[in-house]
Formats: C-alpha cells, sequence, structure tokens
C-alpha cells in the first residue's frame, strides 16, 4: 500500500510568514510538497471557516503562519488570530476532533528554516495521525 | 535650494541608519545610492532576531508607508533606490550640491545576473572559514551568500580565503563564476552624503582575563546574539561551544571595551546593558529552567520604557543582577564550565560556577575609519566616531555630509532611527525646495470604465529566473492549463533574472493586449506585483487585478527531488491564482490631495527645530505656542554636559523662526480641535480668545515635559533645598549661594524609577555630574557628594563623569530600599546614608541639598490626546507606532511627536528629534497626492445590518456608521486593508478588494483539489 501523504493547507499572512515561506524557496530549503499555501493579509483575517472548509473538504491538517507576537504589522491582527484559532481548538477538541491538525506558528520573514521545518514536522506527525476522519466519513 | 545642485543623494553604509534615510529620502523624489562595503546590505540588523524592549523584531515599521516589508527588501524594490554593494568609497571631490564620488566595487566572482543560486558551488568549495555573521560561530565557505535574506541575493566570493582551486568553475551550469573577475572604479555625482558607517564590536579578546578564544565556553555577545537566532544553526537555543549542550547556567559580563580606560575605550557603549538583558529574557523565555545572572557596574537603562524592560528581567524573569567586579575567569578542566571569583560591594569575594559566558561587548567604531574620514575631509572626535556640535547632532564638519546612527556616538534602534531621519531632514534642507518640485496635477491615470467589463482579458505571466522554474517543473504540462480558458489573452514565458527589464516586458504586454487581469506565475511575485503597481493603474486594470502564485519559490526550488509533486502542487496553486484573479473586483486604486502646510504644536526647542527645517524646505508652517513665548523648558536651561551655550542657541533659533517668512507663529494659544485624518486635517486654534482655522497636512506634537517638583526632602519648606534646574540656574548666574556652598549633597532618582514613577528621566545623572563640574570649577574647595543608584552617564557623557570623580566629587550608592534621610532642625540640613564600602552611615551638613527630581510628562498630554486621538504611555508620554523602528509616528499616519513629549532627552537629543518629525511629515506631504493602502475593506450595504462590530474590529478607526443610513462605512485613507473586519462581520456585508470571503472558500476548492 501506497504511504499515506496528508495534505496540509496553509494560510498565512503576506508580510511575515508567506515571505518566510518566500525565503525557504530562494534559500532552496527542501521540505514535503504536501503544503499548499494561501495567502492572506493578516491573520487577523483568517476565518474559522477557511479552516473547517479546509478540513472538511480534505485537508488533513491546516497551518497559519503569521507574525511574531508584538511583529503584527496591522497591530493586533496576530494576537486575534491566536485568540480566534484557541477557541476553534477547544470547540472541535468538544466534539472529539483531533485539535492538534490546526497549527498557529509565528514565522518572521527572515525564518525561512523555520518554515521549512515547521512544514516538514507537520507532515510527520500527521502521518503518524493518518487521514483526517471527517474527510474519511464524508467519503463513506 | 539653488538651481545648480544635484538631487541625487549618497549614502554610505547600508545598515539601519542607512536605510532609514534611504527610504525617507527616496519617497521625495531624491536618486538615492546605497554604498555598502559587504556583499549584502543591513549592517548588523540581520543578526537580531529580537529587540528591546519588546523582544520582537519590530524591524519592518521602518518604512514611511506601513504596511511594509523588512526595510532590506523595501530598499531593494523601492525604484529611486539603488544598491552599490561590495563597494568602497575611493575619492571625494566638490562641494555641497555637487559632489564627485569615485569608489571602487570590489570582485564578486560572480555573475549576479547569471547565477542561479543552485548552491552547488558552495558545496563542492573546500575552503572553510568562520562566518562574519554571528562573529563564527557558524563556518561558510569562500563562496557563500552573505545570509538567508541578503539583498543583492547572490553569492560572493571572498578573494582574501579563496585559493582559487576552481572547483566551483567546474559545477557552475550557468557560467557564473569568474575567477578573473577584478575591481572596477567607477564615478557618481551627488548633491548631498549621509554616513551610515555604524560601528563594529570591541575585540573581546584584548580583555584576556575573560578567557574569550582561550576557553571555549566563553563566547562574544555578538556569537551569542546568532545562536539565539531562529535561523542560526542552533534553532534558537544556544549550546555551549565545547559539546552542544545546552547551558543550565549563564553569566554576562557587562562593559567589555565600554568605560575602560585601560583599553582606551573612555566612553560608554550604551546598549550594552539592554541587549544583555534582552539575551538573558529571550533565553529564558526559551528554556524556563536557565539561570542568568549579569554582572555589571551601572545598568543604564534609560531609554523609554526601558527601565520597566529592566524592572520586569528582575521581578518576573528572575534574572541576577550583580553589581561586582569579576577578578577571575577560570575554566575547569573537565566540565568545561567556567569558574567566576567576583568581589561584591562590600568587598566581600564570592565564587561560582557556570556553564557558559557571554561578553557583552562595547562598540568602536569600524576599521580603517581614519582613512574614510580623511578621504572626505571629516574631522573625527577623540575616539574616532564622528565629530558634530552638540547643537547640529547630524551635520560633519563638511557641509552637504551629513552623519547617522552609531558613527557619531554608540545608540540603539530608536536613536539610530531618529537620527537616520535627521541626517535626512538636513539633506532636504540642502537640496529640496518644495515650490519647485514637480507636481503631477492632470488626472494621474486614464480610466477605462471598469465596472463594465463584458469579457476578462488574462495574461499569464510565467516568470523564470535563470531557467530554474523550468528545470523543476514540467511548464507544458501547467501551461496546458490554460488552453482552455476563453478569458485568458495570452501565455508568456518572461525572464526575470533582471527584475526590471522582466517588469518592463510584463508593462508592454498589458498595453498591447489590453490585459484587465495579470497572473504571475514563478519566481519573484511579490516583487514583481510591486514593480507593476504604477504601471498596471495607467492601463486601468488597477494594481490589485494583479495576483501572483510563487511556484518559483514554493514549487520547482524546494521540492527539486520530486518534479511531479512538485508541477501537481504549482498547478493547484496557479489555478487558486486563475480563479482569484477571476473573481477580483474592479475599482480604482483611490488616492487624496494632500495638504501641503504642517503645524507644529509648542514652540521648545524640539518644535523650533521641526518648524526651521520644514520652513528650510520650503514648506509652509504654523506653529502654535501656549505661552507667549518661544523656547519652553530650555528658557531655563544655561549650560550643557559638553559646555554648550543653551541661551544663545535659543536667541539663534528664535529669531530665525520669527524671521522666517515660511512659518507663521502663533504665540499665547492652544491647540482646541484636531478634525480630518492624514493629509488634511483642520484644527482649531485658540488666539488671544480668538479662534482660527487651519488646514495642514501633517501634526508635529512638540508640546514639552516639565520639571517634576519633589514632594519630599523638604523641598519647598527649606530654603537651601533645590532642584538640578534651579541649580543650574544659580550656578550660571554664579550667584553666591552657590558658589559660595561648601558642602552640596545632590540625590538622584528622587521622583524617578520608584511605584509612582517608574521610568527613567534619562538627564538627571547628566545633569548632576555637569552642575558638580561647574560647581567645582566656580569652587574647587566645595565637597560635593552625589547619592546615586546607577549612573547613567550613557556615550560620550562618560567622560564627564570620570572626569568629576577625578576632581574629587563623591559618588555614593543607594539602595531604594535604604533611600538618604533628611533631617532641618534649625535651619541646618543634615544628611545620612549607608555607604556600602566603608560599610557605614555617614551622615554630614549640608549647605545645600540638590535633588534630581527628573522630568514629568506634562499634565496637558492628556487633553491633547483625547483631542489629537492619540495614545499615551503608562507614564504619560506619547505612545509610538512602534518602540523600535517608527519612535516618532503615531499608529495613525500624519501624527508625528518629537522632544520631552515623547520621553525624557537631552538638548542634543530634542534637536534630532525635532527634525526628525519633520523628515517623516515631509516625506508624507511632498508629494501632492498620496494613494491609499491596496486591498481596501468595502462594505455591501444590501447586507449590512449596522451592527458596528466591524467598528469595534478594526485597528485604525476606519470604519463608521453612517448615522442616516445606518450602514457602516470604510474611511478609504485610514483603511490599511488587513482585513479583521471581513472575518468580523456576521453578515457577510464587509468585504476585503481580492480577498472576499467567498474568494477564499472558492480558491480553497483549487487548493484541496
Amino acid at each position: 500500500m501506497q504511504e499515506f501523504e496528508p495534505r496540509i493547507v496553509a494560510f498565512l499572512c503576506n508580510w511575515c510568514t508567506y515571505t518566510g515561506a518566500d525565503l525557504a524557496g530562494t534559500s532552496r530549503l527542501q521540505y514535503p510538497p504536501n503544503i499548499r499555501i494561501v495567502r492572506l493579509m493578516c491573520t487577523g483575517a483568517v476565518d474559522t471557516i477557511y479552516v473547517l472548509k479546509a478540513l472538511i473538504e480534505g485537508a488533513d491538517g491546516v497551518l497559519i503562519g503569521g507574525c511574531h507576537p508584538g511583529d503584527c504589522h496591522y497591530q493586533t491582527g496576530n494576537y486575534k488570530a491566536r485568540r480566534r484559532i484557541t477557541i476553534l481548538k477547544k470547540i472541535l477538541n468538544r466534539f472529539g476532533y483531533d485539535e492538534d491538525r490546526i497549527w498557529l506558528r509565528w514565522i518572521s520573514a527572515s525564518e525561512g528554516k523555520l518554515f521549512a521545518d515547521t512544514t516538514a514536522q507537520m507532515v510527520e506527525e500527521l502521518k503518524d495521525k493518518g487521514p483526517n476522519p471527517i474527510k474519511q466519513l464524508w467519503m463513506v | 535650494m539653488s538651481k545648480d545642485m544635484n538631487r541625487d543623494v549618497l549614502v554610505i553604509g547600508g545598515g539601519i541608519a542607512g536605510m532609514q534615510s534611504a527610504l525617507l529620502l527616496a519617497e521625495k523624489d531624491h536618486r538615492i545610492y546605497v554604498l555598502e562595503s559587504a556583499p549584502a546590505i543591513g549592517g548588523f540588523f540581520p543578526l537580531l532576531d529580537r529587540t528591546f524592549p519588546t523582544n520582537s523584531c519590530g524591524v519592518c515599521f521602518m518604512s514611511p508607508k506601513p504596511p511594509a516589508y523588512c526595510p532590506i527588501y523595501e530598499s531593494d524594490f523601492h525604484e529611486n533606490i539603488e544598491l552599490l554593494t561590495n563597494c568602497e568609497l575611493k575619492d571625494l571631490a566638490g562641494q555641497a550640491g555637487n559632489f564627485e564620488v569615485s569608489y571602487v566595487e570590489k570582485p564578486r566572482f560572480v555573475d549576479i545576473e547569471k547565477c542561479d543560486l543552485c548552491n552547488r558551488c558552495v558545496e563542492v568549495c573546500p575552503v572553510e572559514v568562520d562566518s562574519e555573521l554571528g562573529a563564527g560561530i557558524e563556518k561558510r565557505k569562500a563562496i557563500h551568500l552573505p545570509f538567508a535574506q541578503a539583498i543583492p541575493r547572490s553569492y560572493v566570493i571572498d578573494e582574501t580565503s579563496c585559493t582559487k582551486c576552481g572547483d566551483c568553475l567546474k559545477v557552475c551550469s550557468p557560467g557564473a563564476i569568474n575567477l578573473q573577475d577584478k575591481s572596477r572604479e567607477r564615478k557618481l555625482n551627488v548633491g548631498a552624503i549621509v554616513l551610515g558607517f555604524g560601528f563594529e564590536p570591541f575585540q573581546g579578546e584584548n580583555k584576556g582575563e575573560y578567557g574569550l578564544g582561550r576557553y571555549k565556553n566563553v563566547v562574544s555577545s555578538i556569537q551569542y546574539e546568532r545562536m539565539m537566532s531562529f535561523s542560526s544553526s542552533t534553532g534558537g537555543l544556544p549550546g555551549r561551544p565545547s559539546d552542544g549542550k545546552r547551558p543550565k547556567k549563564v553569566a554576562f559580563i557587562q562593559c567589555v571595551g565600554s568605560r575602560d580606560p585601560s583599553c582606551g575605550q573612555g566612553y560608554c557603549s550604551s546598549i550594552c546593558c539592554m541587549y544583555a538583558t534582552k539575551q538573558a529574557m529571550v533565553s529564558k523565555e526559551r528554556d524556563k529552567e536557565l539561570e542568568a545572572a549579569i554582572f555589571y557596574m551601572d545598568i543604564r537603562a534609560m531609554g523609554k520604557d526601558y527601565e520597566r524592560y529592566y524592572e520586569r528581567a528582575k521581578q518576573e524573569y528572575g534574572i541576577r543582577y550583580l553589581r561586582s567586579a569579576i577578578s577571575a575567569v577560570r575554566e575547569l578542566q573537565r566540565s568545561k564550565c567556567l569558574m567566576f571569583t567576583y568581589g561584591l560591594e562590600n568587598g566581600q569575594l564570592e565564587e561560582e560556577e557556570f556553564d557558559m559566558v557571554v561578553l557583552s561587548l562595547g562598540f568602536i567604531p569600524p576599521a580603517r575609519v581614519k582613512e574614510t574620514a580623511e578621504r572626505l575631509g571629516v574631522e573625527l572626535n577623540e575616539y574616532n566616531f564622528c565629530l558634530t556640535d552638540e547643537f547640529r547632532p547630524t551635520e560633519t564638519s563638511v557641509p552637504g555630509i551629513y552623519v547617522a546612527g552609531a558613527f557619531r556616538e554608540p545608540r540603539d534602534i530608536p536613536e539610530t532611527v531618529v537620527e537616520a531621519s535627521s541626517a535626512a531632514a538636513d539633506v532636504s534642507g540642502l537640496l529640496d525646495d518644495f515650490e519647485q518640485r514637480a507636481v503631477e496635477e492632470e488626472e494621474f491615470f486614464e480610466e477605462k470604465d471598469i465596472a463594465d467589463e463584458e469579457s476578462l482579458a488574462i495574461g499569464v505571466f510565467i516568470c523564470d529566473n535563470r531557467g530554474v522554474l523550468a528545470q523543476g517543473l514540467d511548464i507544458e504540462e501547467i501551461t496546458r492549463l490554460f488552453e482552455q480558458d476563453p478569458d485568458i489573452v495570452c501565455v508568456e514565458k518572461v525572464n526575470i533574472t533582471s527584475l526590471k527589464k522582466g517588469a518592463d516586458e510584463i508593462k508592454n504586454k498589458i498595453a498591447e493586449k489590453e490585459l484587465t487581469r495579470v497572473v504571475i506565475a514563478g519566481h519573484r511575485g511579490m516583487a514583481l506585483s510591486k514593480a507593476l503597481r504604477s504601471v498596471c493603474k495607467a492601463v486601468s486594470t488597477g494594481s490589485c487585478l494583479l495576483d501572483y502564485a510563487n511556484i518559483g519559490e514554493q514549487c520547482a526550488n524546494v521540492h527539486a527531488l520530486d518534479s511531479p509533486a512538485a508541477t501537481s502542487k504549482a498547478k493547484s496553486l496557479v489555478q487558486a491564482s486563475l480563479r482569484k484573479a477571476k473573481l477580483a473586483v474592479p475599482r480604482r486604486a483611490g488616492r487624496k490631495r494632500v495638504c501641503s502646510r504642517v503645524l507644529v504644536v509648542g514652540g521648545g526647542i524640539s518644535g523650533l527645530s521641526s518648524g526651521l527645517s520644514l520652513a528650510e524646505q520650503g514648506m509652509d508652517v504654523t506653529l502654535v505656542e501656549k505661552s507667549d513665548k518661544l523656547g519652553g523648558i530650555a528658557r531655563t536651561a544655561y549650560y550643557t554636559l559638553k559646555g554648550s551655550d543653551i541661551q544663545a542657541l535659543l536667541r539663534d533659533m528664535v529669531s530665525r523662526v520669527e524671521a522666517h517668512p515660511k512659518i507663521e507663529v502663533l504665540k499665547g494659544s492652544e491647540l482646541k480641535a484636531l478634525e480630518g485624518t492624514w493629509g488634511s486635517y483642520h484644527s482649531l486654534i485658540s488666539a488671544d480668545g480668538e479662534e482660527k482655522e487651519i488646514l495642514h497636512g501633517a501634526v508635529i506634537f512638540a508640546t514639552g515635559g516639565r520639571e517634576a517638583l519633589p514632594d519630599e526632602y523638604f523641598f519647598g519648606k527649606n530654603e537651601n533645598v533645590l532642584t538640578q534646574k534651579s541649580f543650574e540656574r544659580l550656578l550660571a548666574g554664579r550667584e553666591e549661594k552657590a558658589a559660595k556652598a561648601k558642602t552640596v549633597v545632590m540625590i538622584q532618582c528622587v521622583g524617578s524609577r520608584d511605584e509612582k514613577h517608574p521610568y527613567c528621566s534619562r538627564v538627571c545623572c547628566g545633569q548632576a555630574v555637569k552642575n558638580a563640574l561647574k560647581l567645582k570649577e566656580l569652587n574647587p574647595e566645595a565637597d560635593v557628594y552625589v547619592l546615586y543608584r546607577d549612573m547613567r552617564t550613557y556615550g560620550f557623557y562618560e567622560k564627564y563623569y570620570h572626569e568629576a570623580r577625578g576632581k574629587g566629587v563623591i559618588f555614593v550608592r543607594y539602595e531604594p530600599q535604604a533611600r538618604p534621610e533628611v533631617s532641618a532642625s534649625s535651619g541646618t540640613l543634615r544628611v545620612s546614608f549607608f555607604d556600602s564600602v566603608v560599610k557605614e552611615r555617614i551622615s554630614l551638613e549640608a549647605d545645600l541639598l540638590v535633588l534630581s527630581s527628573g522630568i514629568a510628562p506634562n499634565e496637558d498630554n492628556h487633553r491633547l490626546a483625547e483631542i489629537a486621538g492619540l495614545e499615551l504611555n503608562a507614564d504619560g508620554f506619547f505612545a509610538e507606532a512602534n518602540p523600535k523602528a517608527a519612535p516618532l509616528d503615531s499608529v495613525d499616519r500624519g501624527k508625528y511627536f518629537c522632544g520631552l513629549s515623547h520621553s525624557p532627552n537631552h538638548i542634543g537629543d530634542a534637536i534630532c528629534q525635532g527634525k526628525a518629525a519633520a523628515a517623516r511629515a515631509s516625506a508624507l506631504i511632498w508629494n501632492a497626492f498620496q494613494e491609499y493602502a491596496d486591498n481596501q475593506a468595502y462594505v455591501n450595504e444590501r447586507l449590512c445590518s449596522g451592527c458596528g462590530i466591524c467598528v469595534s474590529a478594526c485597528p485604525y478607526d476606519a470604519r463608521i456608521i453612517d448615522e442616516v443610513s445606518n450602514k457602516a462605512n470604510v474611511l478609504e485613507d485610514l483603511c490599511k486593508g488587513c482585513g479583521t473586519c471581513v472575518i468580523s462581520c456576521p453578515n457577510g456585508a464587509s468585504q476585503q478588494y481580492d480577498f472576499e470571503r467567498s474568494t477564499i472558500l472558492d480558491i480553497l476548492d483549487e487548493v484541496i483539489g
């Protein structure tokens, strides 16, 4: 049987993590191709609906990446994201859904390596978890 | 400005100071050349992962137009800035307004245009040397990329270590390496020059007793800083060089190469106390178990909010601060731990073992600075830093050459940003004439009626960089996606090795095919979208109808071993981008006319220098002063620590301001109301009982501060108890009361650094030393005692502290829990205090008791903050947009502050801040029109219920509820396009161009599918 390859959807803020992902590219750091990036201006604009839709429609994990605390280009967007994602995870947990499929990480524009490492680590952990069960149920 | 002056500017040094000056001047249509001797710009800044006092980075806020990318990228993107890296200055001729500069472009040995960054050359290079970034904690090859985010992004061969073996040549498929590369001499003509040479760390090995270079686990602060960086090989967790283990106990030794005349370093480097505190705090954040101890002489936390930071380090982080002298550091044979012997203040010797030791290195001027200064004709001071006049802090001895940052005096990032802005103001004063500037009055772009698009005309541009895209991806397969799409008018392959050429090619195609949508697929989408911004508007697509999928950086480059997977990922990203472009809602990029007048509130030193700086550039200024005299708190200041005459300065400034035809001075006036947004404010000023309305584009608050008056130590009750300021007045007038005093006791930090006023007033230590020296000058027999907590005579002020000690002024330290006691019975003042050196309580009779009571914010600040929508910090001073990189800007664009209303400061700093605020304001109003931010929010009124959630969600107050329609409105000039409101709206009425909720949900189909 072919090894399970998780799919990750990443919502990255324009200024820090998206630029950091670009830096990983220009530095030619290799990481698994299991991740697809959606650029948003700020993590403060990551709607929980986006995360849920990604998970329901087939992603095995969602990564939200933004500026480090204090570095948000729009004052407080990353703090808003932190609160929002914390609540989302708690709610999902209540439903018996594994909240660790959702990662919120602070990665700056100079941390290309951190982006590559985070992706690799997330792929590894999702491989251990196996396919996203919501998606499986849909397929029944 | 005279007409024959050249408006181009040369900035020497591409560090924080250089980038800041360049970015500000570039906004005013100057052509800027940034000359940098290193192969990439950035200076020391790429070393820093976190900065104090926030423990964040924050440097992106440096750009005058936030939100922005890192200043390294912004400098690279800016069309008016040209980077000349790996270049050395050779010679200078001419004078202010017309300099001829010759410089040498050192050989890179790698052709930037040809190199595809494949890294094979680095892999085969046999020469390994210490990497400059982090002072050798990591290794690099002779051919190397200076650091990950280096701009220009290209390898370089370091000539001194390269053996020219030629191995790299053999593997370089594009043939980018040329080992025969020679240096080239070039010439430039510029009107002004800004020097941002920066600093170098002191050679820690010169203080042999600490064992740097001998003991493995003794590292320099530069090395430790690199270890703390997430992007270093340690991943942000410092390890012991001897065994790589994480240290459990780390000691920081302060003043290594600072405040130490024995090694020729008589001055204080100003920032080491703070960076050591930061390093200790961040280390503890990363490893809770870690113990950190800082060995110091005085903690100099005199910057804005630094005292709180220091207190937090002690209280919350449990960092130990030990005031002591280290007498010996020994390495233990087996564990390679370090054994310290240190003497405490009371003479007791202690021994303690540490896993790792960090030496907090001071700053020295860069190597070969003497040579360079000679070529420029610029004079240096006794420490080989740039010599400047106290009252003209950013002017060198050569007219037309200005200085900023650590090359003038060791300083932190906010001060560097301020100074670099001030230097930019000086350049503007010399070269700019507001009235002669080019103004485009005509409608700035021709618009097609974009709202009624019948069909889309999409152009897809596949942007390859040196063939890398084609190597990693199946381009044919990707282009097949576009074949069936009727909306796609053209699919073009563009080589964007040269960004400019690539952008031009795309621009031409947009015009030729009349494209309404553009999708960039490939490399450097971010840079291209910036470069294409103006063009897209010119052909009416609107900048925002462009989307990019960085399938170069995010696919080809990073999944090189799995081309099919990379291609399939690229396909989904391109499809998402295409979908997004199709869904993009047409709109026009807005802009607004900017009113050119600047309102300066406050006529003290900083306000006067703001006003003069703006007027010299030809801008109209209205200066409002509450009292009936200009001068502010400086009217009661007489001389500085360095001996300059403050009253003479004030007379000169006041007369220049009052005579200047561009400055309208309103005395006895007050700001009553401020309405509007950046570029178009209208203010109500009450002047002599009348109200006056003023229209202006920017406002500078220079409302000053006041001397804090003590409420203890018999102040106001005994006539011999004075503040430093009144003592200064007596000394300046050589009045008997002061000149004849036999015993004078000064108490520092009265009302500062305590629970009520937890900040440091910064100036009092200097004031005490100044007045003590003055008294000694008038009466060498006088006994002067200074009772202090930490002497904060930072930078070159240290010299005077030293001098005062030499002249017999006695400095005695006290602890905050054992403050000096004063009694005043039968008219005599008796001061008693505990001297920890002699371990005895000392009591003496004082003729005069002088209290260093510090500076308090104006009580008026609260009213002004309310009127102008500004924030105050916890101490009542104006709060900045970012404490590191935008220290004088309010979060709202168009409002700036300077001088004592910002924080306690010496007079030279106030002048600098005044000019810097002027530079920032003038960058905003220089162009008659300023554009709004991209990706603005908009409201679908049909769905809006007027609930107001978006109003509270918006961080910029860019939302209001229209009272008549009860619908939310977006204030376009304030909206910065973050999208927070979009997801706060329960009805989906709030949307953001290009990032509509439905768009994101739609493109998720492509991404997942």
